[in-house]
């Protein structure tokens, strides 16, 4: 294993050595630090990529990493996998690797920090912290999606909190101290909830673990219905929490309104993706018991968040707020999907394979959307100083670019076919209606609630006659206030990806579909 | 009466790093004497080559099996080398400390000499296996702390000196009567004898005894109900003492604590009783700091609820075999980690309140990075010694079945993220009249240019004028290694785990 390269961790902590490289430079200029910054991004993205492409290709598969694959399907198998003692005492290791489940978690993120790296090539404020802790930010989140042990997965967990507070706190506007507090506090709580849930996987475990492939091996409380209940509780919570799913969520729209732009797209895109890929990576296959008991739960926990999320955006005037709201909604398909799943993995795998896949996409396709949604938000901030829709109006005519990209992921947010929000939420709709016909039904008004309010967003900001704050600079005179190039070369990659998922899904599917078969087989073990 | 392993000579090789401290003590105190004003840092010297000799000593006697001296009196194994370990790079850092902030001073050579004598009183408190040797570390880690905390002869100085002292002298009588009782009890003041005399003896006395011995303890450890000093004695003192009564002596009195439950004769209910006072000191010390607006004083009560999580493993002693490994490397990363915060209020001699600190980020970059990872070390954030700390004491107590301590613990880590937070996030606010200053301020410490008379203690700050420079090189030292040891935990744990208490 280690005669090969490990690619993972250079891919991983790159970006912090960077970021540390940057703090030791004396008097570094504004434009060498953004070109440092785009590059590392730029290299971490095309190293994942090749990643991807050979992963494809069969390769990088390490002997005896069959656990979390069925013994049948090779191709869910992790690849690339560093397993080295980091507290043996601990029973921890410096366990990373990648799988179907990971690895587009993975490049999406680098493609999200890629982009806010182009987006903040003018960033005034305090330049080189802001590149750093980006940089930082990056390997915690990309560790994290490859972390294949309960305590690596925590320590990054838990350091993507602490970067995000600072990111709020000093480059946020609006209340930002209050908002970044909240969400540090909320979070943390969640956070903490998880590490109980951990420690008494590895109390259960025999011997003591914190290795995921080893727990999921062991299936260390099989025989214990009730402390395997209240592992998944705990563990459920701190996911549940950072996902956000009703009724943990409410640190969601503050945070997001007084974020800035970038950090809105790292916490929309990549921060929440972590509490729902822990539901995959973690609970589900370490809990398979606990999981299908209460799968129910999970998928009411859904759909009251699709619905809740969706009228609670209805009734924003401010556009972040909207777009965070969305995101309870977005993010509420995908517990829906995974809790379906675990109904339908004894009975149906067909079905409970099709809505793990589709929530796999959905978080993929809610990140670039989101993401790009996000960016919007913050030209649309820095050209009228305000977030309110009422303040805005037919902007269509004189910032055309702008409209037509807000058009796009607005229509890919709301599920159109030919986007990838269409294909997750298809995959979602088809695998849980069966197992879960009532919620499924009741999930699909969600989707009525988001196209209407998101439309009626359209038509006010983009259509009717033109408005701009009185408070703001020139919004949409001629071409100064349409998207620059740094803008347009930000947002355009997510969203010309987003119809790449949308019309040939298949690059994407054919690398989660195998992952999601193993992980069914694991949740259906013991049911037959 | 019987053989006992080590024979019957005291061996001096085995107690070598307390005689070198010992020795160092008196040789100083003559030293001070004698020496001219301008000669007298020749004693800070003296005192930090005999801690580092001492510390070097103990390092190298860890690895040798456990002993105990011949009257069974005093105990050196692991515990004990982990307690020299952490007491002496303590007593280090504090030397250093002290360096700048008394390099003036008349009396300076005493304060070192107090410094040592303090740290001997808690390595005695931690080596002591006779109820006796217990009292005297009691005595000798006290008397010379009133005298550190009322070193300047001020009168914030005087009054929590006297504070202290009032409430040491209580809590050392309550000691005292817990001795006697537990002699009277069980006929004997050695902990092997009274392991056995204590379960044929009547159960009311030996509660008593060991409840007012534990009372004393307590008050060392700085642990609910004997917290009132902390802060006042904290706040009162300068920076370098209050560092050390709020590290050091802990450390000893938590691991007598541990070497008391470990007796085989107490109460079924005594783990239960140890549970809830770390319940009451986590939850009170968090609640305490949450709307402090100086800096001692927030560190002051945070120091309790960081003993309240410590006291929550010396509950799960014996009931989990992660429990000792736990309890030593928590102290050391305990240690290293508040001592770290400490060194960053000892830079700033001037700054008080939290509002003080605004700008630091801009003007001290490496000094604010490293008090913001000793404090969010301090609430437990991967990946610094008190998370390892925090994780192995979780694990611990989940093992002896204190689940609602655990939740509770969890709960108080949340809570007091508010506290340090408040502080953390003053260092990114604008200072007064910093908006214009340039981009990268000045960033290494120590060149600060010197400071002309600012008006307000924030234009200090902003000047540049670091008045301890070593205190802030010791700052960011104890906050790379405070990383440090929660990223290379393993060799420490697992060096502890196959050397459990004998």
């Amino acid at each position: 294993m280690f005669s090969e390269l490990p690619v993972l961790t250079i891919v991983v902590f790159l970006p912090v050595l960077v970021g540390i490289g940057l703090l030791l430079v004396p008097e570094a200029r504004r434009r060498l630090v953004a070109g440092i910054w785009i590059t590392t991004t730029a290299v971490d993205l095309a190293l994942l990529v090749a990643l991807w492409i050979d992963y494809a290709a069969g390769g990088g598969r390490s002997t005896g990493a069959g656990a979390v694959a069925g013994p049948a399907s090779g191709t869910g198998a992790i690849g690339y996998e560093t397993n080295i003692a980091w507290m043996p005492t601990l029973g921890s290791g410096y366990h990373v690797g990648v799988d179907g489940l990971s690895l587009p978690l993975a490049a999406m993120t680098a493609l999200l920090f890629l982009a806010c790296a182009i987006y903040s090539v003018r960033q005034d404020h305090r330049p080189r912290a802001h590149a750093a802790l980006f940089l930082f930010l990056q390997t915690v989140s990309l560790g994290l999606f490859v972390s294949l042990d309960l305590i690596l997965f925590f320590v990054f967990f838990d350091l993507s909190i602490v970067g995000m507070y600072f990111i709020i706190a000093v480059w946020g506007h609006g209340n930002a101290a209050r908002s970044a507090l909240q969400f540090f506090l909320y979070t943390f709580i969640g956070s903490l909830a998880l590490l109980l849930g951990f420690i008494v996987l590895y109390l259960a475990s025999d011997p003591h673990t914190f290795d995921i492939v080893e727990l999921i091996r062991q299936d260390p409380l099989k025989n214990d219905p009730l402390v395997g209940g209240l592992a998944l509780l705990t563990i459920s919570i701190g996911l549940a929490v950072k996902t956000p799913t009703v009724p943990f969520h409410t640190w969601l729209p503050p945070a997001h309104t007084d974020a800035p732009a970038p950090g809105s797209v790292i916490l929309a895109g990549v921060l929440l993706k972590m509490g729902a890929y822990g539901f995959v990576r973690i609970a589900m296959p370490i809990l398979p018991g606990p999981w299908r008991s209460y799968a129910m739960v999970f998928v009411i926990v859904g759909v009251v968040s699709v619905l809740y999320g969706a009228l609670v955006a209805m009734a924003q005037t401010n556009f972040k707020r909207m777009v965070a709201y969305t995101s309870v909604n977005h993010m509420g398909y995908i517990i829906l999907g995974l809790g379906a799943a675990g109904l339908a993995a004894g009975t149906n795998p067909q079905a409970a394979n099709l809505a793990v896949t589709g929530a796999v996409t959905q978080m993929v396709s809610h990140g670039l959307l989101t993401g790009a949604l996000f960016l919007l938000a913050g030209v649309l901030f820095a050209r009228g100083h305000s977030y309110e829709m009422a303040e805005y109006g037919g902007l269509a005519r004189t910032a055309p670019r702008f409209a037509a990209l807000t058009a796009v992921a607005v229509f890919g947010s709301l599920g159109l076919p030919g986007l990838s929000g269409f294909i997750a939420e298809f995959q979602i709709f088809t695998g849980s209606l069966g197992a879960a016909p009532i919620p499924t039904a009741l999930a699909l008004l969600g989707i009525l609630i988001t196209a209407a309010l998101l439309l009626r967003m359209l038509a006010q900001v983009f259509l009717g006659p033109e408005r701009q704050p009185t408070a703001g600079a020139e919004l949409g005179s001629g071409t100064l206030g349409d998207l620059r190039p740094r803008e347009l070369l930000s947002v355009a990659p997510l969203l010309v990806l987003a119809v790449v998922i949308g019309v040939f899904p298949r690059f994407l599917l054919d690398l989660i579909e195998p992952a999601a078969h193993a992980l069914i087989t694991l949740v259906a073990a013991g049911t037959q | 009466m019987n053989a006992r392993p080590g024979g019957d000579a005291i061996s001096l090789t085995a107690l070598a790093p307390e005689i070198i401290v010992a020795l160092a003590a008196v040789i100083i105190l003559l030293l001070g004497s004698w020496l001219p004003r301008r000669r007298q840092h020749l004693s800070r010297w003296l005192a930090l080559a005999a801690v580092f000799a001492a510390l070097i000593l103990s390092i190298i006697r860890i690895v040798q099996p456990a002993e105990v001296t011949a009257a069974a009196t005093f105990t050196i194994d692991v515990s004990l080398g982990m307690t020299r370990i952490a007491v002496l790079t303590g007593t280090a850092v504090v030397l250093v400390l002290a360096g700048g902030r008394f390099g003036v001073h008349k009396r300076k050579s005493e304060f070192y000499v107090l410094l040592l004598l303090g740290a001997l009183g808690t390595l005695v408190l931690a080596g002591a296996s006779d109820l006796l040797v217990l009292g005297a570390g009691y005595l000798l880690a006290s008397i010379p702390l009133y005298a550190l905390v009322g070193f300047t002869k001020d009168s914030a100085g005087t009054e929590a000196m006297l504070k202290y002292y009032l409430m040491g002298a209580l809590f050392g009588v309550l000691l005292l009567v817990g001795i006697t009782v537990l002699f009277g009890a069980g006929g004997s003041t050695t902990y092997t004898d009274l392991s056995r005399a204590l379960l044929g003896a009547p159960a009311g006395a030996a509660a008593v005894g060991l409840l007012a011995v534990a009372a004393g303890l307590l008050f060392k450890a700085g642990a609910v109900p004997a917290h009132f000093w902390v802060p006042d004695a904290i706040d009162g003192t300068t920076g370098p003492a209050a560092a050390f009564i709020s590290t050091i002596p802990k450390i000893g009195a938590l691991i007598a604590l541990f070497r008391l439950s470990s007796l085989s004769g107490v109460p079924v209910a005594w783990p239960l009783m140890l549970a809830l006072l770390a319940a009451l000191t986590m939850t009170l010390g968090n609640l305490a700091a949450f709307f402090q607006s100086t800096v001692l004083r927030l560190l002051a009560y945070s120091t309790i609820s960081q003993v309240g999580y410590l006291l929550m493993v010396t509950a799960a002693v014996g009931h989990s075999e992660l429990a000792l490994p736990s309890l030593l490397f928590y102290l050391l990363g305990y240690t290293i980690t508040n001592l770290g915060a400490f060194a960053v209020v000892c830079a700033f001699p001037s700054l008080r309140t939290l509002k003080d600190y605004r700008g630091l980020f801009r003007t001290h970059r490496w000094l604010a990075l490293s008090l913001i990872v000793c404090l969010l070390g301090l609430v437990g954030t991967p990946p610094t010694a008190v998370f390892v700390g925090k994780l192995t004491a979780f694990t611990a107590a989940l093992d002896a079945g204190l689940g609602w301590l655990v939740v509770l613990a969890l709960i108080n880590s949340v809570a007091s993220v508010f506290y340090y937070l408040r502080w953390i996030y003053r260092l990114f606010q604008p200072g007064r009249g910093q908006a214009t200053a340039h981009d990268d301020g000045a960033d290494v410490p120590g060149e600060g240019a010197s400071g002309e008379g600012a008006a307000t203690t924030n234009a200090v700050v902003l000047s540049g004028t670091l008045v301890a420079p070593r205190s802030a090189r010791t700052a960011i030292v104890l906050g790379i290694l405070s990383l440090l040891m929660g990223l290379f935990a393993n060799p420490v744990l697992a060096f502890l785990q196959v050397n459990p208490f004998p």
